[in-house]
């Protein structure tokens, strides 16, 4: 219970923009790793998490081939049975090849876009609200500004404009959706800075003539990033969600780069058909952006000093719950 | 109150003229408009007279000056799939992409404020629990899927509602549904988090100490001051209604802006894409406006401010 205290102090802290040292941090995420072994939905999800993407760092390379490879006498081919080998134990798609393969190496190119959205669109958000925050001024207003027309537009609608002018690729999918995305980092470190800005460390840091860019990256910077990294993974399902649509509407991935939205826009043809082309990749996408969303929730409950003791406490009273 | 609104129309203004620069550049992102706005496969020659009938040798100050006229005339050029202005074309539409959105937004509010106050009654409690895995779980449903699947299920095999388009009141129902489905996810969340809060503060406990029920307390009670988050969020959900709109209209042919939306950009359409992302983003700028209303109305604190 002392750990649980520490951790809800330690959150508390940084959240209100305090100084921590770094084994108190430690001791905050080991008590969050301790809490979250009690907890069996989280701990589930975090599972599922880490299985995808083991799957799809081991499997992806194994399964591109497959993955294309038609074989036009197994089109449409039932799923769950092992008559033609293990590979098409989930059926065939509406050009015969393994829904498997394409399983597997859709969900690589899914999380692998989601990834390096969510991380692009945090560092650059997260970067540019810091410095947007901490300067101030015309600079600050100008930045905000910019940053309020692209909420101005629905996301979809943006990717979907752009995507028209330029080609789709996954180049050009990754590059629109962390455009759409950068404000939402931006606003959340700019107001996180302007609080800790105004600390009487950073003062002190500014009196012992340290210059702007170390007060930002060295004293200002190491606050906000756990608050970025808990909006980086709530983020991450929906820029699944996203892509998945992108490619659906035909603007994202295009073959022979397969994602899970790919799929069931291929699947659609056969709808009356064939429903495991459709259900499955949907399926796969719903497992994969759940997972993330509660893992994200679990974060922002734990990380929130004013729901984290209800909490521990809940599951010190209800084991199984 | 006055001050508050007046800056607000400003920034939403400038917001605007935002997206009117945002809408200029689009046509220009590939170097040359020409070959946005021109059939693919235009001849040299053609892209040259295309280029000089439209002004686009022209120096670009000069160029985004005509752009701004026009677009002041809601003039974004003749459509080229079909034989009207653009702007005609999305203005045709959006009627039923707003009813659409808007029965989906109330549908979403209903669900939300009932599910979100149930949970925060009593917060991490099983209800709560329940009621919040559920929420997660719809958010994570991809949309084109879900309206997919129920297409499969309640048009093809069940034969209870048709497949697309617009035909009666049963034709609403899946389109709803699909656009619904998220949105209710996200402010059920909203809603308990809002609630947990006011409903702990020490007017409300006063008021349970003085034998009010627990309904009278969370709605008569604690909703005005948990409105304020709720409102945003609703404006917020508003705007990203448009994305859902965008997929319903590509699943059940629903004959809203995204339906001409996506076709424009199938049928490589720009005068329809433009018009398209300038009225939406119009659209979103007065929902702010009205969000903004919203809250001076609420809250007193912000009229003063």
């Amino acid at each position: 219970m002392t750990q649980l205290r520490t951790s809800d102090d330690t959150t508390a802290m940084i959240l209100s923009g305090s100084t921590v040292s770094t084994s108190r941090r430690d001791s905050a995420a080991w008590a969050r790793f301790r809490l979250l072994l009690r907890m069996p939905l989280p701990l589930t999800a975090v599972c599922v998490l880490i299985a995808f993407v083991l799957i799809s760092i081991i499997g992806g390379p194994l399964s591109f081939h497959a993955a294309n490879a038609q074989n036009l006498d197994l089109r449409l081919l039932k799923p769950f049975t092992l008559e033609h080998g293990w590979l098409y134990v989930l059926g065939g798609d509406g050009l015969g090849r393994s829904m498997l393969a394409e399983l597997v190496y859709g969900m690589r190119t899914s999380l692998l876009v989601a990834a390096i959205v969510v991380a692009a669109s945090a560092i650059i958000g997260g970067a540019i609200g810091l410095i947007s925050g901490y300067v101030g001024g015309w600079v600050d207003t100008a930045i905000m500004r910019i940053g309020d027309v692209i909420v101005t537009l629905p996301s979809l609608l943006i990717a979907l404009a752009v995507l028209f002018v330029l080609s789709p690729s996954m180049l050009n999918l990754i590059i629109v959706l962390t455009i759409t995305r950068i404000p939402v980092y931006m606003r959340t470190a700019r107001a996180q800075t302007l609080a800790v800005r105004e600390q009487v460390f950073v003062e002190a840091s500014r009196a012992l003539g340290a210059r702007s860019g170390r007060i930002v990256f060295h004293d200002v910077q190491p606050l906000i990033v756990p608050t970025i990294l808990t909006l980086a993974m709530l983020e991450l399902a929906g820029v699944m969600l996203s892509a998945a649509g992108l490619s659906f509407l035909g603007v994202g991935l295009q073959r022979p780069s397969v994602d899970l939205g790919t799929m069931v826009s291929d699947g659609r043809s056969y709808l009356a058909v064939a429903w495991w082309a459709t259900v499955f990749p949907g399926i796969a996408i719903a497992i994969a952006a759940l997972a993330a969303n509660i893992v994200s929730n679990w974060l922002r409950a734990v990380s929130n000093p004013m729901t984290s003791g209800a909490l521990a406490a809940s599951t010190t009273r209800n084991p199984e719950a | 109150m006055f001050l508050f609104l007046r800056r607000r129309i400003i920034y939403s203004l400038v917001a605007l003229l935002g997206v009117t620069i945002a809408v200029f550049f689009l046509g220009r992102l590939n170097g040359s408009p020409a070959l946005v706005y021109l059939p693919v496969g235009a001849s040299k020659q053609q892209i040259d007279l295309y280029n000089h009938q439209h002004g686009f040798d022209q120096p670009l100050p000069t160029q985004f000056w005509q752009f701004l006229v026009s677009v002041v005339h809601f003039d974004f050029g003749e459509s080229l799939s079909q034989q009207k202005p653009a702007s005609q074309v999305i203005f045709e539409a959006l009627p039923q992409t707003l009813l659409l959105a808007g029965v989906a937004l109330l549908i979403t509010l209903i669900f939300a404020l009932f599910l979100g106050t149930v949970s925060a009654m009593k917060p991490f409690g099983n209800a709560d629990r329940s009621i919040t895995f559920v929420s997660l779980a719809i958010g994570s449903v991809p949309d084109f899927w879900f309206a997919l699947v129920c297409i499969m299920f309640f048009a093809v095999f069940l034969r209870l509602v048709p497949t697309a388009g617009v035909a009666g009141p049963s034709s609403w129902i899946l389109p709803v549904a699909t656009l619904a489905l998220a949105p209710i996810g996200g402010m059920t969340q909203v809603v308990r988090g809002a609630m947990i809060e006011a409903l702990g503060s020490g007017y409300v406990q006063n008021a349970r100490a003085r034998g009010f029920g627990r309904w009278r307390l969370a709605f008569r009670h604690s909703l005005r001051n948990a409105a304020l988050p709720i409102v945003t969020f609703t404006g917020d959900r508003a705007v990203h209604l448009f994305n859902g709109t965008i997929i319903v209209s590509s699943v059940f042919a629903w004959p809203g802006i995204g339906y001409q939306m996506v076709n424009g950009v199938l049928n490589r359409d720009f005068p329809v894409v433009q018009a398209g992302v300038f009225i939406i983003g119009l659209m979103v700028v007065i929902i702010n406006i009205v969000i903004d209303f919203a809250y001076a109305l609420i809250d007193p604190r912000v009229r003063v401010s």
